[in-house]
């Protein structure tokens, strides 16, 4: 489970505070509108930014303060996933050594988690000979050599076409369903919200203003959520 | 697609035919030269001389500002501290510095009888003479480390913030993020910056000509002075202006292919960047402090130093102060009104791009080898001394060109792209388009351009150093009479005088446009 206790977070005179939970597995959404805090709890999970009070627990660990590559945690940007001057095969082998160091067996899992997203063959093409949907797999594909409990999107699929962003939030539902991680996803759409995650959050100039359950949430939306639906 | 931008009808034609004059004022000298040049471009010993130790201080200089330059943009770009930017700005203080201020600045910091000899004379060494080759590399650091950092900066500024937060989230630190973030920046950004420097250390004069001289340590500029004012052999100097045109139009079409990323010039590099900051900290607050010292400190002499001397200056040092003044705002005038009709042109032209480079041109070719083309056009019409001053002014205004453009064209381009439509659609055409749709927008980077071409023009000593009577003095000629007759005391209160005029145009100019945004 993961734990975000009182946490606040200020600066140039925005100040965030949450609180909540996600349990294993679950897959939570972070709405709201562009300033509400959204991509800051993002960054304050992965440890990009420090909080000015509060604590991240993670199953019993205490991450407030650990090193971004030291988290149990894997990202996805809405740009800027992949390194332009990379081939797909260095960008994914990142994720099994920062050195690069590649050996045979870590060759063999980059060629699967190829596989797994549909770039079977694409091990020697850079990300700029790829298109925008032919990228986002390939930092999908990284994300599973990271092989890490919780997956953090801030905004991934913005720039994408609407085929493109259902075919990506099905790739990674299906993915996070069969490998039982736990999502957390900032994004402005509700679609995508409903097609990735089982529970919504709305956060409103850095509060959470609403904590519900997706499912039923059309028939009966709270006041706060009904503009976004 | 059909192209959006609409015709402004008179503008267009009134920039396109600033760009013909241009292109005429730039090519016409080069004709000049080519048709009095010694026949076969004959060169002799001492041309190869100078050929050699033009190339050699240029290297020297451009290695060594990107060498330190490196560090530098590195410390600044991941370090917050206090006073960070007025650093940033002390790193563009030397681009409109007069040349021959920030040089009597620098010897009397760090020449035989400067700040520093005297400080490591107290541990019994001794520091060498500044004139020579060692001089004239040492000013051009000074002049280019600030630029090539500031160059470096900006690319790093440009790394998106997402690729840095994703190498922390991989855990790549020390050598894998700099092979994988910092590394693909600086293969980017250092062959641009080098050749620019090297360009701009090639065509460097007035370094030169104080702090170098002599057989061994003549440059091709120095070398077009000399066998002009000296020995007034036309067909030698016309010879060395081809020499000198040639090697830095070949440079400049090398650093135009190298130098893709098009910004508005000095924006932007105050901004936050997330850069990992463990470990090396005492290295990077070491190279911020040495940089800052050494920029600082001729300034801070030039100020100590001319202030005493700065009430008692001769008539002449104030006449010729005022003489420059006129001259630096004519040259902003005329700048600006070929710049703006120019730039709405190459936004509507084909071949914009090709347009752009030619009006590079001006800054490409050295001011020696312009002023020696347009002696020899104006010999056969009248008597060229007499042109001095106009000509020196069109010189000024013909070298800032680039920069304001350079500063313009991305905010119009901008302004075109997505302002285009509504002024359309409300009507807007010609001058009221212009004047309510697009100057607005420019009141900013036309305000720093203007700064930036006062203050060059308010400190060049090119043109007129070659060709002035004595009784048509700039104030940057006046201070060299000046030293050359060792009255250093009264060239010292000048170059304070020289300082506070020029940054003091850049500064009015800057905040008018800031004001007016």
């Amino acid at each position: 489970m993961l734990e975000v206790t009182n946490l606040t977070y200020c600066s140039a005179g925005f100040e965030l505070n949450a609180a909540f939970r996600v349990q294993r597995g679950e897959r939570l959404a972070l709405m709201g509108r562009s300033g509400a805090g959204k991509s800051t709890l993002i960054s304050l999970i992965a440890g990009f930014l420090s909080p000015n009070a509060g604590e991240i627990w993670l199953e019993g660990a205490n991450l407030t303060h650990s090193d971004p590559s030291k988290r149990p945690i894997s990202i996805l940007f809405q740009d800027s996933n992949l390194f332009p001057h990379l081939t797909l095969r260095e960008n994914l082998g990142l994720a099994l050594s920062p050195r690069l160091a590649m050996n045979a067996a870590m060759e063999t899992q980059i060629s699967t988690a190829l596989a797994q997203v549909g770039l079977s063959g694409f091990e020697g093409r850079l990300p700029a000979s790829l298109s925008g949907g032919q990228q986002s797999r390939a930092a999908i594909a990284r994300v599973l050599l990271q092989n890490r409990p919780i997956l953090l999107m801030d905004e991934p699929f913005a720039a994408l076409d609407p085929a493109l962003r259902r075919e990506m939030a099905e790739l990674i539902s299906t993915l996070c369903r069969d490998l039982g991680l736990t999502l957390i996803l900032a994004s402005h759409d509700f679609m995508d919200a409903e097609r990735m995650c089982d529970r919504v959050m709305l956060l409103t100039e850095g509060r959470i203003t609403e904590d519900c359950p997706i499912a039923g949430l059309r028939a009966a939306p709270p006041a706060g959520l009904a503009p976004w639906l | 697609m059909a192209n959006r931008t609409q015709p402004l009808g008179t503008l267009v034609w009134v920039g396109t035919g600033a760009l013909a004059l241009v292109l005429t004022a730039t090519l016409a000298p080069l004709v000049a030269i080519a048709v009095t040049a010694e026949e076969g471009f004959k060169l002799r010993a001492a041309d190869w001389a100078a050929i050699h130790f033009t190339l050699l201080q240029a290297g020297l200089s451009a290695i060594l500002s990107l060498v330190i330059a490196i560090p530098l943009a590195r410390a600044v770009a991941r370090r917050r501290f206090i006073g960070r930017g007025l650093f940033i700005s002390l790193m563009g203080a030397p681009f409109i510095l007069p040349v021959i201020v920030a040089v009597i600045g620098l010897i009397a910091s760090y020449g035989h009888n400067g700040w520093l000899a005297h400080t490591v004379q107290v541990i019994g060494l001794d520091l060498p003479e500044i004139y020579g080759l060692h001089g004239v590399v040492l000013a051009h650091v000074f002049f280019n480390l600030p630029l090539a950092a500031r160059l470096i900066l900006q690319e790093w500024q440009a790394i998106p913030q997402e690729r840095i937060r994703l190498a922390q989230s991989l855990g790549l630190k020390g050598g894998a993020f700099f092979r994988h973030i910092e590394w693909p920046i600086l293969r980017t950004a250092v062959p641009g910056a080098f050749v620019v420097i090297f360009l701009l250390c090639c065509s460097s004069f007035a370094v030169a000509l104080i702090l170098g001289g002599g057989p061994r340590a003549t440059t091709i500029e120095l070398a077009i002075y000399q066998t002009f004012r000296f020995d007034f052999d036309l067909g030698r100097a016309a010879t060395l202006a081809a020499v000198q045109a040639l090697l830095c139009l070949s440079l400049g079409a090398f650093a135009l292919r190298l130098s893709a990323r098009e910004t508005g010039l000095g924006t932007g590099l105050d901004r936050a960047l997330a850069l990992p900051t463990e470990g090396c900290a005492f290295v990077d607050t070491l190279v911020i402090v040495a940089a800052g010292v050494f920029l600082a400190l001729p300034l801070a002499r030039i100020v100590i130093l001319g202030l005493p001397n700065l009430i008692e200056l001769p008539t002449a040092i104030w006449i010729a102060a005022l003489r420059s003044l006129i001259m630096a705002l004519s040259a902003t005038i005329l700048s600006i009104a070929m710049a703006l009709p120019i730039a709405m042109a190459l936004i509507r032209l084909r071949r914009a791009a090709m347009f752009e480079a030619l009006c590079l041109l001006a800054l490409v070719i050295s001011p020696l080898a312009l002023g020696t083309g347009w002696f020899l056009i104006l010999r056969s019409i009248t008597n060229p001394v007499t042109w001095a001053l106009p000509i020196t002014v069109c010189a000024n205004a013909l070298m800032a060109l680039p920069f304001v453009l350079r500063a313009v064209l991305p905010t119009l381009r901008e302004a075109e792209t997505s302002q285009a439509r509504l002024a359309t659609a409300l009507g807007l055409v010609g001058w009221h388009r212009f004047r309510h749709a697009i100057l607005p927008r420019l009141a900013r980077p036309l305000g720093f351009a203007a700064g930036l071409c006062a203050a060059l023009s308010m400190g060049d000593l090119g043109v007129i150093a070659l060709f002035a009577a004595p009784d048509q003095a700039t104030l940057p000629l006046e201070m060299l009479r000046l030293m050359g007759a060792y009255r250093m005391a009264d060239a010292q209160g000048a170059a304070l005088l020289l300082l506070i005029l020029s940054l003091g145009l850049f500064w009015i100019f800057d905040r008018g446009g800031h004001h007016h945004a």
